[in-house]
């Protein structure tokens, strides 16, 4: 029984309130039918939102190579790797489903543009090798920011992220043996995975958002225990974990202030182009228009399905009635 | 309720994302090429014609190869999540026996494998799914039309399904290892495809005017070679004949059975669409094709065919 469910004894805002700090001072988790603070479900649905049309945008890029791929056993990954990324918007849209939002509103509000998706597949897939990178990288980076959501405040959200992250790290290891692969191939095939990794270093470090200095949310949302961590930390430990997997796999990172750090113990880096970064925010990146036309004309495509499905359920019930 | 979480942040960063560099011979420094029909017996059964059972296996391989390819063409097109999921899987499971039945044809008979520059690392099956032309490919032309909307996909998948369903609970008991492997698998697989467009089928033809005006047309508009389907041609007949292969001449009836059983539920009569000619009397199976396959090879083998010693 939660406090939110005793009507008769309407207990004050406060104590609500202290129930509620005290659970996430615990560590424990927030559940659907906890009283929570508008502002941290609101939030988390934002959050949630977001994250779940990433999930569904990011299918596009990858998705652009499927009917290219140049194997069978590659296709397969490939349409494996681009289902999987359904799924996680699936489980996402069942989590912000938990709080009191519908998929069908949510949809809405991508195709509408009043809910943002991850700026990184605004930028286009321009080879194979792409399928590769992206795996290592943006997969990557998207796991460097997902492992510590898995400890996340809510629950619904958190263990969504457990089963996600479990595919992308799959998917990382997938990606990135591509492009060993490749690597062990002809010198065209070395130079497509350097130029890619040359397109896709720098986005995959904006993936951990605007350097704390600039990111007035992340505060909040780590004393909700919503965020474990602050994108330049998050963004740290990617440069740290990257630069060893990329002397393995033989290709340059491109960024001459790349160096070890004795006293710190960590990499020196360079900053990404922090105005490119606002402009695929604002909607004018390289892909922005067409990733979101592709989504509105999918959407649109089958909006006489969904009606079908819809009017035929309610004839079942009218005759089972 | 709440659950607490025992985990330590650290373990989870661990397990998670460091494990690229572990020197992990299934991953990344290991081979990269499996071959698909490792363990499985790929003799050539006595008195079988090696010729007869690979140009057989290239059949079903290439229906399967091409279908794969345009239901593959639906990920991130889907009506909705859950159907963008069962297309892809459908996409997959073809996909899957497209790499068996191919590795099966070049086994049984190398010199249908397109010959490629001295040392290229390409497999047999790639080099029979990327480096032929249209005219060499013997699907079905069912298979191979350009996507239409959603009624299509689902008119097309139940008819494929239902046929090949038929075909493949029959090849279960080729005398050939691999062809009997792959049906046995295909079977549930299948299965299940024809059992999704079903559901569709009748959804549709339930649903709203629109839909069933959509499901008509698509129905109408692929009736006609429904009958290509169950066209013996002499590989055909002879692969049956040595006891490998399935005439499929011989389970029509029992294909029709079902789909009029879909029909029904759907209330919607059999089409009296005529059957669609071939050229010169020749059809998919003879390589005859209609133009747009040439268009999807060019696609398809764009990369493969770019780098003939590429490592991938
Ligand atoms: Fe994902
Ligand atoms: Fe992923």
């Amino acid at each position: 029984m939660t406090l939110a469910e005793a009507p008769s004894e309407t207990p004050s805002e406060q104590a609500l309130e202290a129930h509620f700090e005290a659970t996430i001072a615990r560590n424990d988790r927030i559940e659907p039918r906890d009283w929570m603070p508008e502002g941290y479900r609101r939030t988390l649905v934002r959050q949630i939102a977001q994250h779940a049309h990433s999930e569904i945008i990011g299918m596009q890029p990858e998705g652009n190579w499927i009917t290219r791929a140049p194997s069978l056993r590659r296709k397969a990954i490939l349409l494996a790797k681009v289902q999987d990324e359904a799924g996680h918007g699936l489980y996402l849209y069942s989590a912000a489903e938990t709080l009191g939002v519908s998929r069908t509103e949510l949809i809405e509000l991508l195709i509408s543009g009043r809910q943002k998706y991850s700026s990184i597949f605004n930028y286009p897939t321009l080879s194979y090798a792409d399928v590769g990178t992206i795996g290592w990288l943006v997969d990557g980076a998207a796991i460097c920011n997902q492992v510590p959501l898995c400890r996340t405040s809510y629950g619904p959200y958190g263990r969504a992220m457990i089963r996600v992250c479990k595919e992308e790290s799959f998917h990382q290891r997938q990606g990135y043996e591509l492009l060993m692969t490749m690597m062990r191939g002809t010198d065209e095939q070395r130079a497509m995975v350097q130029e890619s990794v040359d397109r896709f270093w720098w986005p995959a470090l904006m993936m951990f958002g605007p350097p704390d200095a600039d990111s007035p949310n992340t505060a909040q949302s780590m004393a909700w225990g919503i965020k474990r961590n602050t994108n330049d930390e998050l963004r740290q430990k990617f440069v740290d974990m990257s630069v060893p997997q990329a002397e393995a796999l033989g290709v340059t990172l491109p960024d001459p202030e790349l160096r070890w750090n004795e006293e710190r113990g960590q990499h020196d880096f360079g900053q990404p182009d922090w105005e490119e970064f606002m402009q695929g925010v604002k909607g004018n990146g390289p892909c922005n228009a067409q990733r979101m036309a592709h989504r509105r004309r999918a959407h649109e495509d089958g909006a006489w399905v969904r009606e079908a499905a819809t009017a035929y359920a309610a004839k079942q019930r009218g005759a089972s009635a | 309720m709440t659950e607490h979480i025992h985990t330590s942040p650290e373990d989870e960063h661990e397990s998670a994302y460091s494990g690229l560099l572990v020197n992990d011979a299934h991953w990344a420094f290991g081979t990269d090429f499996e071959d698909p029909l490792a363990g499985v017996d790929t003799t050539i059964p006595d008195g079988v014609d090696a010729a007869t059972l690979a140009t057989y296996a290239l059949m079903l391989g290439d229906d399967s190869l091409v279908m794969s390819h345009r239901i593959s063409e639906w990920t991130s097109n889907a009506p909705d999540l859950e159907d963008d999921i069962a297309l892809s899987n459908i996409a997959l499971d073809l996909l899957g026996q497209a790499r068996l039945l191919l590795a099966r044809a070049a086994k049984a008979d190398e010199s249908i494998v397109p010959r490629l520059p001295e040392g290229s690392p390409a497999p047999p099956e790639d080099a029979l799914a990327f480096f032929r032309e249209a005219h060499q490919l013997r699907n079905v032309r069912l298979a191979e039309l350009v996507n239409g909307d959603f009624a299509e996909a689902t008119v097309r998948v139940l008819l494929f399904s239902v046929w090949r369903l038929a075909l493949f609970e029959r090849l279960r008991e080729s005398r050939d290892h691999v062809l009997a492997a792959v049906a046995a698998k295909g079977v549930k697989e299948l299965a299940y495809h024809r059992d999704y467009a079903a559901r569709w089928f009748v959804t549709l033809a339930h649903g709203t005017d629109e839909s069933r005006r959509r499901l008509l047309t698509a129905y109408d508009a692929l009736w006609p070679l429904w009958p290509e389907l169950f066209d013996t041609h002499p590989v055909e007949a002879a692969a049956a004949e040595a006891g490998v292969g399935v005439d499929p001449a011989t389970v029509r009836e029992a294909a029709e059975g079902v789909l009029d059983q879909v029909l029904a539920a759907a209330d919607i009569e059999r089409s009296e669409a005529p059957r669609r000619s071939g050229v010169l009397g020749r059809t998919g199976r003879d390589g005859m094709h209609g133009e747009p396959l040439s268009r999807m090879l060019a696609e398809m083998q764009s990369v493969a065919r770019a780098h003939p010693m590429g490592q991938w």
